[in-house]
């Protein structure tokens, strides 16, 4: 008993213990609130355990027990939210905080329509070509107010945040232009600019998984190495902790975080690439934010600003959207996920409470 | 021409009036110490409980609207307890709290309409306020038209919420103590003065300005509330808070201006017409949608220069510092 | 009823340190007490306590005989304790009047604040003690010892009657400081009592009756004053006999390394800090910018180093202009810098003591390539620093820099520092709150790099090590050189009156 009290109370099994208290408490409140409002806790929790591995618990025994399509779009839930947490993660690491994820993936997502549709070339040219262009078109969105903050000390949270409106109406516009389009698509994509393939929509049942995941895997590893093995990963976290021992140490603390800020502004580009090119398909104008950014922000949070963190709370945190339209078709009001979400970050914005607390696990005065 | 002077001034103002108040809820905040980038989230939440209520009550009470806005105020002060419980008392990191804040809000608002009303929306109320003319002011020239004449009556409240903030702040001992909480909280704290209630005070009431601007935002401006009635208000209350140097008379200008920019895309076709500015009209709306973001952006470049916001504001306080 | 304040068997302790272990302090009504020890000692938490800002764990308080509890601020003001703080506490952007009356503001109709009475009254008590203020200034625009003169008054307006005064000396010249002791000796006339924290031994002596020494958290004993010698007090301060000179050769300066001319840097509020200033520091010398802090000198050494821009003159290292150069380039240039914030400047507290240290390396060739870190190199580099520095820390090279002590975080500045060879170390306020042991390893360091030919740059704002430190010293007044004396030629009351801005000692 009383190494599971030390265990408790040592500071460094905090930096896994606090997230897994966050994500009990969220889903604790989560149900509780469902409870005190007569929905079943019971059915979202089946639905995630549907929408992850695609078992139906209400239908085990019959021949509908499985859908390989369920699980298949599970991933397609988690892709773009890892890659803004990734996004949200890097800028946090810098000091800065990226609140225009949104808005850099939507840029991103412009750049893959408009070359997706008018350029024609073999797909191991063109993919790549694609993949380059909207991380470039969300790093220059997340240059900008990374810029403005390097040289004019603009606050980064108010600018980003007009950004995403901006860059809303600047491609909802742009992509109408675009010959073929209606009011809220595009034409397809060329063939060769599409990262679904046939095999794996054969393997899962025709869902939208795509080869999207390579690049998300390789950007977790891109963000870890460059955290953690580079020297300017290194000159990133001294200038996140503490600016001014930066600057004595002759580092360009503004130069980095405008750049750090682009490097964060491409992850999410890269959001808008595997949504456009490989869950969609076609460009699509929409109406309002579909909340990758503040995904991202929350996987970036629960999952400690690293990269393993972003992958894994991507993982959990897209469990829950993959769920809501499953819950939404059982009746239950699918926006619990996003309370859920919002209580797990409120329980990680507590960290310094919650870790009082569990120091004083060991009994102590 | 006059005419549409006149119009496009009346609408400033009713755009302007939630951004007002929600700034000056912003600034107790800061003032006090505390960042509180949640304005958006409470908005909605304030928004959300006004829109709800009226659609309940409307039919039973012409007084219907005000009493929906002070549902709007209760709502909008129970979810800043959060952020003031957080960033006071657990001394969390505020920006984080305040985001949790907005997706939070994002969430219960849209949970709660599927619970009450069965849909991701409210119902339509048909009775917001009903804009009316002060009967002798209305007729003073030039003034009369575009100040006193077919305006909401939440305009009148706005100003006068201004005004007697702007006493509380600068004359009273009230005043005094909350700005010197978000200067030097040491200082405070060794007069005697308790630093954690002023905060509490400070959050509290941005929470309830909030709350209000939100009710108010959906009563003049929609007729029901849905997730994209507050549409980023909440963070261009926080640039005229930034933008008006943390006090009343400059986060009213910086209001005001913020108002006219999204007035600008309603009148595009006809300032076109009246001055002959064909160009205007063959702008895409689009254009005029992001104009009042983008002008944004540009008065921060502008004035964001000298910081000289309270210089206590966002870090938790730390009894242990000497 | 002979003691005002009692305070007995005060125990306080913070996680990881016990402040107050026992302690006891008596004062008697009339007197002015000091309470003596080093940093660290547990002087300022047990005023604290007495004040009310904390509450001890165990022990009690009397005042006039009557036990009390001091649960907060207010309540020690109606005991009638004041406190005149360390860091003064005021709000930058308000009046002398409304910085005073903060708390306990006078009101009219309408919760209206009453201006006019508060500062009628402002007037009334300055002018009874004899405290010079303005009372419609605003504290950013005031001078230091006024800044100071209001501390007071804010204890003043509330009748305190016992007040204790927290290092009050630190922003003060020789001369304010000789004032200062004699409005103290005013207030006792008036029937106040007065307890003085400090670490100043030459001011005890002047000052106060009688003096309790606290070393470690712990009571040592209190004694009088006029029977007791700075010698003595200062065994009982730290535990061992104290030295109060440093062992060191007569210097042999070669040829200039730092040369600076004409110099006019400007500081935070766009005003002239460093006033047309020219100086030469050479190899071999242990030169000293001394002053009453505010005067200057910060301005000009964060010129010297790039972290503040230059209005006009020129700063050469080695015969080679710097003054447009970046940062680095500057210190690979030649410059080592031990700046005055160790916290703020000097490390990232959230990084590995190996990773401080490489914080001026982490780019060479020896570190790194190809933008890669090299990771066996630089655990190699911080393990031969932190023997050869003595560097102390709970894990390593592992531990993180924000656990060490202040003294380990200070020897991990100097070594990372020193490493690099520079021909030019700037050493800003190197011993700033280190206790004497660090004190000691700190000048023995900074002689033998002078030793070794370098040129050191020293900034201090104590008296003794500006005298038993340096070779040569410049004092700077108002931005500007008051004069420029050898150490062996001078003595504290020359120093003192340059510092004030009287004398212009002869330059050699």
């Amino acid at each position: 008993m009383g190494n599971i009290r030390n265990f408790i109370a040592n500071e460094k099994n905090h930096k896994v213990l606090i997230p897994l208290i966050a994500i009990f408490m969220g889903f604790f409140i989560g149900s509780l609130i469902m409870l005190i409002t007569k929905q079943s806790p019971a059915v979202m929790f089946k639905s995630i355990i549907r929408a992850v591995t695609g078992i139906n618990m209400d239908r085990l025994g019959t021949d509908k027990w499985f859908s390989a399509r369920i699980a298949g779009e599970y991933y397609v839930y988690v892709m773009p939210i890892v890659l803004t947490g990734l996004s949200v993660a890097f800028a946090f690491r810098t000091g800065l905080f990226n609140i225009g994820a949104e808005g850099q993936l939507l840029m991103g997502a412009f750049a893959t329509t408009i070359i997706g549709i008018n350029l024609d070339l073999p797909k191991l040219i063109l993919l790549p070509i694609i993949v380059i262009a909207g991380a470039l078109a969300g790093g220059i969105w997340g240059f900008i107010p990374g810029y403005l903050k390097a040289r004019f000390n603009v606050h980064e949270v108010v600018v980003t945040i007009m950004l995403n409106y901006t860059a809303l109406f600047l491609t909802n516009y742009l992509m109408k232009l675009i010959p073929g389009s209606t009011t809220n698509k595009t034409v397809d994509l060329n063939e060769n600019a599409l990262l679904g393939s046939e095999m794996l929509r054969n393997l899962t049942s025709n869902s939208r998984l795509n080869f999207g995941f390579i690049v998300v895997i390789l950007a977790v590893i891109v963000f870890w190495f460059i955290i953690n093995k580079t020297t300017f990963g290194y000159e990133l976290k001294a200038v996140g902790f503490n600016p001014f021992a930066a600057k004595y140490s002759g580092m360009k603390v503004e130069r980095n975080a405008a750049l750090s800020m682009a490097i964060a502004g491409a992850f999410s580009g890269l959001a808008g690439v595997i949504i456009v090119s490989g869950t969609f398909g076609y460009g699509r104008m929409i109406a309002s934010f579909e909340n990758y950014g503040f995904d991202g922000i929350a996987v970036a949070l629960i999952g400690g600003n690293t990269a393993i963190g972003s992958l894994l709370s991507g993982l959990l945190l897209g469990s829950l959207k993959a769920a809501q339209p499953i819950m939404q078709g059982q009746g239950v009001p699918n926006a619990i996920a996003t309370i859920i979400t919002a209580t797990i970050i409120i329980f990680v914005a507590m960290q310094k409470g919650i870790q009082a607390l569990l120091k004083r696990v060991k009994g102590a005065k | 021409m006059k005419d549409l002077i006149y119009s496009m001034i009346q609408a400033t103002l009713i755009y302007a009036t939630p951004i007002i108040l929600a700034a000056m809820g912003g600034l107790f905040s800061e003032r006090s110490g505390v960042v509180n980038i949640g304005l958006e989230g409470i908005m909605m939440i304030g928004g959300f409980a006004s829109a709800t209520v009226i659609v309940f009550i409307e039919n039973f009470t012409s007084l219907a609207p005000w009493i929906s806005l002070i549902a709007g105020v209760l709502a909008g002060m129970l979810i800043s307890l959060l952020h003031a419980y957080l960033s006071v008392n657990l001394s969390s990191d505020q920006v984080i709290s305040g985001t949790a804040i907005n997706i939070f809000a994002g969430g219960i608002t849209i949970y709660l309409a599927e619970i009450i009303f069965q849909q991701q929306r409210t119902d339509t109320f048909n009775q917001g306020f009903l804009k009316s003319s002060i009967p002798i002011l209305e007729k003073i020239p030039v003034i009369g038209p575009s100040l006193f004449s077919r305006v909401y009556p939440t305009v009148y409240l706005a100003f006068i919420i201004v005004l007697i903030s702007w006493y509380l702040l600068y004359k009273t001992s009230f005043g005094l103590r909350l700005r010197a909480t978000g200067e030097h909280p040491q200082a405070v704290d060794s007069m005697g003065i308790n630093v954690y209630k002023m905060r509490y005070i400070g959050v509290l009431t941005s929470g309830a300005l909030a709350g209000l601007a939100g009710g108010i935002m959906v009563l003049t401006q929609n007729t029901q509330y849905t997730i994209t009635s507050i549409h980023g208000t909440g963070f261009i209350a926080l640039a005229a808070l930034i933008f008006g140097k943390w006090r009343p008379a400059g986060v009213v200008a910086a209001s005001l201006f913020f108002g006219f920019s999204q007035v600008l895309s309603l009148y595009s076709s006809s300032i076109a017409d009246v001055f002959s500015l064909e160009f205007i009209g063959k702008l895409p709306n689009e254009f005029f949608y992001a104009l009042p973001y983008v002008l944004t952006i540009i008065a921060l470049v502008i004035f964001s220069g000298k910081s000289v916001g309270p210089k206590a504001a966002g870090e938790p306080y730390d009894k242990g510092k000497r | 009823m002979e003691y005002v304040v009692e305070m007995l068997d005060i125990t306080k302790e913070f996680p990881g340190i016990k402040a107050n272990d026992r302690v006891t302090l008596q004062v008697k009504q009339g007197e002015i007490h000091a309470l003596l020890g080093e940093n660290g000692a547990g002087k300022s938490t047990l005023m604290s306590v007495l004040f009310g800002l904390y509450q001890p764990d165990e022990g009690i308080i009397k005042v006039r005989g009557k036990e009390v509890n001091i649960a907060n601020p207010n309540i020690a003001n109606e005991h009638g304790i004041g406190m005149v703080h360390q860091h003064f506490k005021l709000v930058e952007n308000f009046t002398v009047t409304e910085n005073i009356i903060l708390g306990e503001e006078p009101k009219k109709s309408m919760g209206r604040i009453d201006i006019e009475s508060a500062e009628q009254r402002v007037k009334e008590i300055s002018e009874q003690y004899g405290l010079r203020v303005d009372p419609k200034a605003k504290i950013e625009d005031i001078s230091v010892g006024m800044q100071q003169r209001v501390e007071i008054l804010k204890m003043l307006y509330r009748n305190a009657e016992i007040l204790i005064f927290d290092e009050p000396t630190a922003v003060l010249t020789p001369q304010e400081i000789h004032e200062l002791v004699s409005i103290m000796k005013g207030l006792v006339n008036e029937g106040k009592s007065i307890v003085l924290i400090t670490h100043k031994l030459k001011e005890i002596k002047e000052a106060a009756d009688r003096c309790t020494v606290l070393r470690r958290g712990k009571y040592i004993g209190t004694i009088d004053v006029a029977e007791t010698s700075e010698e003595k007090m200062a065994e009982m301060m730290v535990g061992r006999e104290v030295s109060f000179s440093v062992e060191k050769e007569k210097a042999n300066p070669k040829d200039v390394v730092l040369s600076i001319k004409n110099l006019v840097v400007k500081n935070n509020r766009n005003l002239a800090a460093v006033k047309n200033l020219s100086l030469d520091v050479k190899r071999g010398e242990i030169f000293c910018v001394a002053g009453i802090d505010g005067n200057g000198q910060s301005e000009l050494i964060e010129a010297i180093t790039g972290l503040r821009k230059i209005d006009s003159g020129s700063i050469s290292i080695n015969g080679t202009e710097i003054q447009n150069k970046s940062i680095r380039e500057r210190t690979l240039s030649g410059i080592g810098h031990i700046p005055e914030d160790r916290h703020k400047y000097g490390l990232v507290l959230d990084f590995s003591l190996e990773e401080n240290l490489a914080l001026q390396s982490y780019f060479s060739s020896e570190l790194s390539q190809n933008g890669l870190i090299k990771f066996e190199e630089r655990r190699k580099m911080s393990e031969q620093l932190i023997e050869e520095f003595d560097v102390r820390s709970g894990k390593g090279s592992q531990t993180t820099a924000r656990s060490m002590s202040g003294g380990n975080q200070q020897k991990a500045i100097i070594a990372r520092e020193i490493y690099r060879s520079p021909d030019l170390l700037i050493a800003a306020q190197p011993t700033r709150g280190l206790d004497v042991g660090a004190i000691e390893y700190i000048h023995k360091r900074l002689v033998e790099e002078r030793d070794q030919g370098k040129a050191v740059l020293l900034m201090s704002l104590e008296m003794e090590e500006v005298l038993n430190l340096s070779d040569k010293i410049a004092v700077i007044y108002e931005g500007e050189i008051a004069g420029i004396v050898h150490a062996d030629e001078t003595d504290e009351n020359e120093i003192g009156l340059m510092m004030s801005g009287s004398k212009k000692g002869a330059i050699s």
